[in-house]
Order: C-alpha cells, then structure tokens, then sequence
C-alpha cells in the first residue's frame, strides 16, 4: 500500500475538522475526493503534506513510513506533493530558481547531481510543454500576478518536473475554463503512471470526465461518507450531497474495507 | 520642542575615557588653520561630551560598548599582506579609480587612479592637505558646527586622511570610483577617523562607491565622515557597504549640500558591525534639486544597525525620496530614524519616505520613526511604515516541494532584500552586494565566530 490513512484527527483552534477519517491508496490509483465546502478536503491534503496549522492524531503511513513525523520537505523527499487550490504568490523569487532549487533539494536528498540552470531549463523545456507554458513564466515571480489558471498550471509543472510518487491535486479544476480545464487534465494524464498514485480534489464531477479515476470517495464531517466507482460521481452531480442520502449506493463501510 | 538641534546640549556623558581620551597630535604638515579647527572640535568633544538615549537622534544607538572600549590611534601598516587577501576578496573589480585606505591610513601602493578625464581628481586627502590646502579649509570648519555631534567633532579633531574627490564644471568620470576602507589590528583596539571628501562642479557626474571592511572577531572602530558637495546640475551616486567584522564598531555620517537642479543618490548596505549607524543628512539648498536615499539593513546576532536620515529642504521645488528596508532577525535590533525638514520658503517640495521591515525573531527588535517637521505649505510629503513576518504560506509552499526549512527562509529573507539589490545598476557592483546580502541572510554572527 502506497498511503494508508486510519482514523485520522485534525484540529485547527479548537474545531475538529478530520473526524477520524481513514482512505488507502495504491501505487497506480488515482482516486477521486467530492464533498461539499468544509468538509475537511483541503484539511486532509494540507495535513498529508505537513502543514503545522492543525493538531494531528492518528496514523498517515506512506510506503509503510510514519510521514506524520516527517517535516514538510521530508514528505517530499519521500515522493508526497501537493498541488495547493490556492498556490502562494512569492514575490521576489524567480520560477525558474524556485523549480530549479526544488528539483535540487530532492536531488540531494535522493543522493543524485544537481542540475545547473542550463541542464534544468532543458529538463523542464518539456514540462513546460505539457502544460503549455511559455519560458516567460519562468522568469516571473513565483505566481505573482499569474491568472488563477496560470496558477493552476504553474502547480502542475511543478509536478511534472518533481515527479512525484503521490500528488494530491487540491482543487486544481477550480476556477478554470474549459481549455485551460483541458490543459491541467492533460497534463495530469500524462503523469499518470503504475508507479504513482493520485489523489484528487474536487467539487464537480466535470473533471472526472478528463481524468477518470479507479475510485471515488464523498467526504462531509471530517468523515468519508461513501466510496465507489466513478459512477458516484455521475450520481452526486445528479443528485447533489444532500440527494445523495436518498439514493440506493453501495455503502461506505464495505468499501473503505476495500483497499 | 522639534528635535533638529536639541541633540548636543545637555544630557551629555562626561568623556572619562576611551575614545574620549584621544587628542589631536601636532603636526607640522597641517596647515595653521587646521591645527585650530582641530583643537576647536577636541574641546568641543570635551565640553560637550557624548550623546546618551535621552538625546533624540541617538535614542537608539547604545554608545555604552563603543565608549568602554580602551581605543588607540591606528599607526600606518608596514604590511599589506591581510588587506591584500580582503581586497582582492571583493569580488569584481569595478574597472575605475580605486583607492585603498587601511585602518584610515592611504596605501598607495594597493591602490590605482587610472585614466581619469581631464578636470577630475582622485586622491587622498593627506595629500591635498599638504600641496593645496585652501581648498578644504571651508569644508572642515563647516562639518564641525555647534550642531553636530562628538563622533563627527572627534573625526575633525583626529582624522589622517580619506578620500578627496574634485570634479571640474562638466567634468563626467564614467568608471565608479572606489574607496575601501580596510582595518586590522595587532590584537589591540584600534580607532580610525577616515574622512573624505566629493566636490562636483557644475554639472559634473560620478559614481562613490565606499566599502568598509575588516577581520572577523578583530575589535576596532571605524569613525567615518564623508562630505558631498553638488553644485548647480551636479550628479552623483553614493554607494555605502558596510561589510565591517561583526565585532567592529561603525559610527558614520555622510554630509551632503545639493545645489539648484543636482541629482544625488545614496544606497546603504548595512551588514556587518556590532553596532554600526550610518547617518546620512542631506541638505537641498539650491532650487529644484532632488536626492534619492535607499538603505537595507540586516541586523543579527548580537548587531545594532541604527539609521538616522535627515533630509532639509531647504530651496523651493525640491524632492527627496527614502526607502528602506530592514531585516532583523535573531536578537538583531534595527533602527529607522527618518527626519524630514520642509523649511519656511521650500515651496513645492515634494517628499516620500519609506520603511519596510521584516521581523523574523521574537527576539528581534525594531524601531521605525518617520518624523515630519513641515513649515511651509504648498508641500507634499508622505511617510509610509510598516513591520511585517516571514510569510508562513510561503515558507511552507517551498517546504512542501522538498526546500529544506533553512533555505527556504533564506530564499524569502533575500526575496525581500532583493528590491534594494536590484536597485543598483551596476552590474558588477550588484552581483557583489548580491552575494553579500545573501552571505549575511544565510549565516548567523554567531555561527560566523566559529
């Protein structure tokens, strides 16, 4: 098992906001998270990366590693990625130093030579490409004043040149058009791949049109209230959170049990 | 009470010892005049005595360690061998003039004139005292006036030397020139009083850029005085990096007289020192005149770096400009003390100033004070302050894609410096001061010590 969630807690000033939450993930997968606002999904990809806003108990374990007691870039080095749903704008710090130090940071770690700014920018020409973005992103700030797609694809390039071996797409799809919808998507295709897992967040079912996944889960209270196929996607956008309940699925019990 | 010259009376420390027990030496080469301008600031220093915290300007500066340091005067080195090495550590050289002063003494043998355009002088100070004296007897008497302070009375009363500056009317000396005031000592506390000189003629231009510099973990204190005098379309650039050793004192004052339509510019690189404050007054005296001030200070570790500006408009239609920003961190303690004077008749001024700061300690203090003094109207001023903290979102959005917590501080901290790097247009200079500002970003004092 690739990531295996059980009964995870989080707390933000007081407000339980993960209730004892538990999901498994495969190597290969790529699973789908719907539910509606504050339902904890952000919470859950936030405290899978290492953000230390939230009081965390229970167990997160990734390829069998303890990743709750590993720091933010450690989680990284260890292959966990975050495309945020609202990426931080850091004026000041250039997109290409920022992509170039990143890729280094893991380098080092993983015991491999560091690129120069040459050998990166032709690594990432390509990257660049799969989301269609040009070299003047790269010599912008990091984010600032990029349109919210822009954001959007600047995550997914950052994935594409990490290579990572679990991405957690926040809400990668809101907010885009439908090309630049198309774009993201294609650029997760692209990645997908037998050696990673994904796990991706989201309020419409439209972007489970581009990238279909082996599961999806429906979250509300800090809990997964349901899990199926992609054919729960198609039944939420047909009948809402709050149909949903009235609607014949299977139940979630016997499927959390499924890894 | 306004604060312009309250500073010197009253409240003074009796001067027992230390710097206060220095004294001029006699000496054949100065000229009449000067021996009494000398023993003038000597006495002042004594009756005066040295400002304390409950002086306005110097509210901020805790003198206490400069004044209980047991200082000697610096002798002229007989080997260059260290300077030798800090120089050449640099970085870039900047191609123009560049001279050499070490613990306040010029050493011609390190240092380099070049070709220069007909009409401009570069040399030291020393020199001109001993050929041309007439020249600068205006100037020194003019620093020491009733309303300055016992560092710059005691800078008149004992400097060697430093650099002079001539620019003949229309005179334009393209290559930067470079002045490196080095010092080193033999394990005793060593004071030096470097003073210099730019006088630019009517529309003259250059570029000044001052380096002070010195040995880690050495005690000395460099007590600088600079003076600029720009006459009528007169431009010139002022470069300050203030690289001392982390245990080195700095007290400087850079004095400057703008005439009609003159452009100065004045970049401070606060970065070494244990206490160090780098005063700049700058006076628009003639109409139209603009100046642009910016300064970064980056206070850690046990360091003070305290910034007085005072910017008199003095002329109609001037404009001044500050922006500075400070990052302190650790136990650092960082000062902006901002002073701007539109005096009764400087119609149509126009100034703005600025302070940034970036708090990255509990421990860290800072203290912003813009201070507005405006006696005329038909004026438009602004001040703007602000404290603020490492952005945590950042500093986890770069964690989270692998940067180790460390560096990613890093990378903000500079990011955040970076506007006054990019500042300087000077390619060469700014990948020098680049490499500087990050250097001092990444390493605590305390951690340079070992």
């Amino acid at each position: 098992m690739m990531l295996s969630i059980k009964n995870l807690h989080a707390k933000i000033g007081g407000n339980e906001i993960l209730r004892g939450l538990s999901l498994e993930l495969k190597a290969g997968e790529v699973q789908a998270l719907m539910g509606p606002n504050g339902s904890g999904k952000s919470t859950l990809a936030n405290v899978i990366a290492g953000h230390d806003a939230y009081d965390v108990t229970g167990e997160v374990l990734f390829e069998g590693e303890d990743l709750l007691a590993m720091s933010p870039e450690d989680r990284a080095a260890a292959g966990v990625f975050l495309a945020f749903q609202h990426p931080v704008e850091i004026p000041g710090v250039g997109n290409l130093y920022f992509m170039r130090t990143a890729l280094n940071s893991l380098r080092r770690q993983r015991g491999l030579d560091e690129l120069d700014a040459m050998d990166f920018l032709e690594f990432a020409k390509e990257k660049m490409e799969l989301v269609e973005m040009d070299r003047s992103f790269m010599s912008r700030s990091v984010n600032e004043g990029f349109s919210g797609g822009e954001k959007k694809r600047n995550e997914i390039l950052q994935m594409a040149i990490l290579e990572p071996r679990l991405a957690i797409l926040d809400e990668t799809d809101s907010g885009l058009d439908i090309d630049a919808l198309r774009v993201v998507a294609n650029g997760v295709n692209a990645l997908r791949s037998p050696e990673r897992a994904m796990l991706v967040i989201t309020h419409h079912q439209r972007l489970l049109d581009y990238i279909v996944p082996d599961r999806v889960h429906v979250m509300a209270e800090g809990q997964i209230v349901r899990s199926g196929d992609k054919e729960l996607a198609r039944a939420l956008e047909e009948h809402g959170y709050v149909g949903l309940d009235e609607v014949s699925l299977e139940p979630s019990a016997s499927v959390a049990a499924t890894p | 009470m306004t604060a312009g010259r309250a500073h010197t009376v009253g409240l003074a420390v009796a001067p027992t010892g230390g710097l206060a027990l220095l004294e001029p030496e006699a000496s054949q080469e100065d000229p009449a005049w000067l021996t009494g301008v000398r023993r003038s600031a000597s006495d002042w220093v004594h009756a005066h005595g040295f400002p304390t915290r409950k002086d306005e300007d110097w509210r901020y500066t805790r003198l206490e360690p400069i004044l209980e340091v047991p200082f000697e005067r610096a002798s002229p080195r007989l080997s260059h061998q260290r300077a030798l090495i800090a120089i050449n550590g640099l970085g870039a050289d900047l191609g123009g003039a560049r001279l050499i002063f070490i613990n306040g003494h010029f050493a011609p043998e390190l240092s380099r004139v070049g070709e220069l355009p007909d009409g401009a002088t570069v040399t030291n100070l020393a020199s001109v005292l001993a050929e041309r004296e007439e020249r600068l007897e205006p100037i020194f008497s003019r620093t020491f006036a009733p309303f300055h302070h016992a560092f710059a009375a005691l800078n008149t009363a004992l400097t060697g030397d430093g650099a002079f500056v001539s620019l003949a009317a229309n005179t334009v000396v393209e290559a930067p020139i470079e002045l490196v005031f080095f010092s080193e000592t033999d394990g005793a506390p060593l004071v030096s009083n470097p003073r210099s000189v730019v006088l630019a003629g009517p529309g003259s231009q250059a570029t000044i850029v001052e380096t002070h510099t010195g040995l880690p973990g050495e005690i000395y204190c460099t007590n600088a005085v600079t003076e600029i005098v720009l006459e009528p379309g007169a431009v010139v650039e002022h470069y300050k990096i203030q690289d001392e050793a982390d245990s080195a004192f700095h007290l400087a004052l850079l004095d400057v007289r703008q005439d009609r339509e003159s452009h100065f510019s004045s970049h401070v690189f606060a970065l070494g020192s244990h206490i160090a404050r780098h005063e700049v007054r700058v006076y628009l005296e003639g109409e139209g005149a603009d100046v642009n001030l910016d300064g970064l200070y980056l206070p850690r570790g046990d360091q003070l770096h305290d910034n007085p500006v005072l910017v008199v408009h003095a002329a109609p239609g001037g404009t001044s400009r500050q922006l500075y920003k400070g990052e302190v961190d650790e136990h650092g303690h960082g000062v902006f003390n901002g002073h701007i004077v539109v005096r009764p008749g400087a119609a149509g001024t126009d100034a703005r100033q600025t302070n940034k700061n970036l708090l990255l300690s509990d421990d860290a203090e800072i203290d912003t004070r813009p201070r507005l003094e405006i006696l005329t109207d038909d004026v438009k001023c602004a001040h703007g302050a602000a404290v603020g903290r490492l952005d945590e979102e950042a500093l986890f959005y770069l964690r989270s894609r692998g940067v180790p917590e460390r560096t990613a501080r890093a990378i903000l901290t500079y990011a955040f410096a970076r506007e006054m790097v990019d500042l300087i247009p000077l390619e060469d200079l700014r990948s020098r001061v680049e490499n500087l500002v990050a250097d001092r970003l990444a390493t605590s004092p305390n951690e340079r010590a070992t």
